[in-house]
């Protein structure tokens, strides 16, 4: 992997947020580099999630910087960060359970007729097509997402957002809901759109999934960085050292959140 | 019937019961056929007690169904926004007192200060004072919508305090008197006096027009679905929708146009108007009244809105998972706001409605109004915890509730008991809708 060699596309740089007095990051620095995959790992509250929701618009960051392609990022809001095209996967799905999944696919950026009317039957042929190469034998075109299995809303979560030419993808524990056979063909996708370019923060609590699939991994603890570096230079159990007593193996590079040795 | 499309649906209906085939074939909602269903009965059921308890059914006559729908237009125009709100899992405890507030407004507007500078009949009147309406409207529910959206105060207490302060603010600009009569021209909003009918002919035309959009609208949607090779309903159950749309909408028309004008009306027209009368009397229908165009074209504005429209979409995602909504981009605040503003509109409209149907207005305009439109909304089973509610089922919601109202003041029931039996109908519709929703489930 000589990543290094490009410019980063993604650069968080000191970010830090409160709530209330309690800092959920603090001084948290991550990169992503094109076609890369960066596992992000850490416990329950470890500030993972909130760290992503500030790079994906939903929360607005106390300080630090975001630079996209070297260039300072102005993210206030989810539809700036859509703008850079940077797509996200929550994991709570993030769907309007009582509109169907072509409605939850094109959310905030409907297709409209030449009078700006939606134009349904083209949302829905969209739709048929995308949904056919993530999951051939979803059917249910017209039911709203609330009557949809747990593994079929997580393709039409991540069918919204694959379809929109995303750039950078932050996948939030894509495969919480899926049985083996799904999770596998997450995998799979994962692979080939890391082939097109685009680079992916992968959230999970699975050290294995992220052995599987990241490039790098990077440890939170307490809202902290405590490392981060490639997987081939680190073991699993190194790597539950970082997420359990915050302790940097030596293929890290420690952060702000490493244990004192 | 040799469809490809029909034949790739057969297999998949044919393992149904017939009525269960029938239902997903049409795609009809059979809640609102239940609603239907329920309507009828109420209608019958006043027809007979009448009879019982009177010697004379006057419920189901042209003229009692005419006036019904008269009387519905002003809470079946608030009510289409009401859902929308309810959608959204907002509320509008405002829209009665908004509505006497903007009532008095235009009512002052025209008597005290146009009519006096233009001279009363001006034609200019009802056009500034209808402008007046809905412009105070959308001020006082973009108001409303600011403080929703933007300052994070729940609904339930901005239009808590709205329904105090406006009709606070009604008293306050007239000191409790009423303003008397309305522009003339206006008056014809309101659906009582002289000629605020459209007549039978019209009538005729615009149900045939009506029949027509009914085709064409099916026909289109039959096309765009094959130009995508989606599946597509069977013929036969398109060919039944049309003809029940076609056959409730000349049946509407019809009995509209039963109304007669009382026999010496039409002798006077006929002898201003040099007609000779023939031996059996000349018979002139009224045809729909403007009030009840105004509903109805609100109703399908509406639903254009709701459903054809990303604002509506959005509305409808929100309503959903508001969370999900403002991460997918949607501008949620916004649509806040026009929402209540859209809301406030539609009172504006109710409110010339009301005002020119008393032909005066006063600060009792639309009192307890919010009671009716927001029963109306939930009787249309929209759902109070968001996400769910149609348009039509608010319409028929509220005629629902106007039936009830209407028929117990045709047999003479005290104003006490009319409360008591609408409030428990309405706890009472809620009930059964949630054994329907949990059956289905």
């Amino acid at each position: 992997m000589n990543a290094e060699t490009k410019a980063p596309l993604v650069e968080l740089k000191d970010v830090s947020i409160a709530f209330g007095g309690i800092k959920a990051v603090d001084h948290a620095s991550i990169d992503l580099y094109p076609g890369e995959v960066v596992g992000l790992l850490g416990h329950n509250g470890a500030g993972k999630s909130t760290l992503i929701k500030v790079l994906s618009g939903a929360y607005k960051r106390d300080g630090g910087d975001i630079r996209i392609n070297g260039e300072e990022a102005v993210i206030n809001n989810p539809r700036d960060a859509k703008r850079y095209g940077i797509e996200t996967i929550y994991q709570t799905l993030a769907l309007a359970d009582n509109v169907d999944a072509a409605a939850n696919l094109f959310l905030g950026r409907e297709l409209r007729t030449r009078w700006g009317t939606l134009d349904d039957v083209a949302m829905e042929a969209q739709a048929r097509r995308v949904m056919g190469r993530l999951n051939p034998n979803f059917r249910r075109f017209k039911d709203p997402v609330k009557s949809l299995s747990g593994g079929q809303r997580q393709s039409v979560a991540i069918a919204r957002a694959i379809h929109f030419n995303a750039r950078i993808l932050i996948m939030d524990e894509p495969t919480a809901a899926l049985g083996p056979q799904e999770t596998k063909q997450v995998g799979e996708l994962i692979k080939q759109l890391k082939a097109e370019g685009i680079g992916i923060f992968l959230i999970s609590h699975d050290i294995h999934d992220v052995f599987d699939l990241a490039d790098r991994v990077a440890v939170m603890k307490n809202g902290q960085v405590v490392g981060s570096g490639p997987v081939t230079a680190m073991t699993k159990d190194e790597v539950l050292g970082m997420i359990i007593l915050g302790k940097c193996p030596p293929g890290a590079t420690p952060g702000p959140g490493a244990m004192a040795a | 019937m040799t469809d490809a499309a029909e034949v790739s649906t057969a297999h998949l209906l044919a393992t149904e019961s017939p009525i269960k085939r029938f239902f997903r074939a049409t795609e009809i909602d059979t809640r609102l056929l239940g609603m239907v269903g329920a309507m009828l009965v109420i209608w019958v059921g006043f027809q007979i007690f009448g009879k019982l308890i009177t010697g004379e059914g006057v419920f189901l006559t042209p003229r009692n169904l005419w006036n019904l729908l008269v009387q519905t237009s002003a809470i079946a125009v608030m009510s289409t926004g009401m859902v929308l709100i309810i959608v959204m899992r907002h509320i509008d405890l405002s829209v009665g007192s908004m509505l006497s507030f903007v009532g008095v407004l235009t009512g002052v507007a025209q008597v005290y200060w146009l009519a006096p500078w233009l001279g009363s009949d001006n034609p200019m009147i009802w056009v500034v004072g209808v402008a007046v309406a809905l412009g105070a409207g959308a001020i006082l529910g973009a108001f409303n919508g600011f403080l929703v959206a933007y300052a994070g105060i729940p609904s339930f207490i901005v239009t808590l305090g709205g329904l105090i302060v406006y009709n606070g603010a009604a008293w306050w600009v007239i000191r409790g008197e009423t303003v008397a009569p309305m522009d003339s021209y206006f008056e014809l909003i309101g659906g009582t006096p002289r000629a605020s009918w459209i007549g039978s002919e019209a009538s005729w035309a615009l149900g045939g027009l009506v029949c027509l959009a009914i085709v064409v609208g099916i026909v289109l949607n039959r096309s765009a679905r094959a130009r995508f090779k989606f599946p597509q309903r069977p013929l036969w159950a398109e060919a039944f929708l049309i003809l029940a749309g076609c056959a409730v909408t000349l049946g509407t028309v019809a009995v509209v146009n039963a109304y007669a004008w009382p026999p010496l009306i039409a002798e006077r027209y006929a002898k201003e108007h040099n007609i000779p009368v023939p031996p059996g009397g000349l018979i002139y229908g009224h045809g729909f009244a403007i009030p009840v165009l105004i509903a109805l074209g609100v109703g399908v504005a509406m639903t254009f809105l709701a459903t054809r429209t990303r604002f509506g979409r959005y509305v409808y995602a929100i309503g959903g998972n508001p969370e999900a909504a403002e991460l997918a981009g949607v501008n949620t605040r916004k649509i806040t706001l026009l929402m209540f503003m859209t809301m406030g509109i539609l009172v504006g409209i109710s409110a010339c409605i009301t005002a020119a149907r008393l032909d005066a207005a006063s600060n009792s305009l639309g009192q307890f109004d919010e009671l009716y439109v927001i029963a109306a909304t939930v009787i249309g089973g929209t759902s109070l915890a968001g996400g769910v509610g149609t348009i039509y089922g608010a319409l028929l919601g509220a005629l629902v509730m106007q039936s009830l109202q209407s028929g117990m003041t045709l047999l003479n029931f005290d104003s006490a008991v009319k409360d008591v039996i609408v409030g428990s109908v309405l706890v009472f519709a809620v009930w059964i809708d949630q054994i329907y929703r949990r059956r289905q489930s």
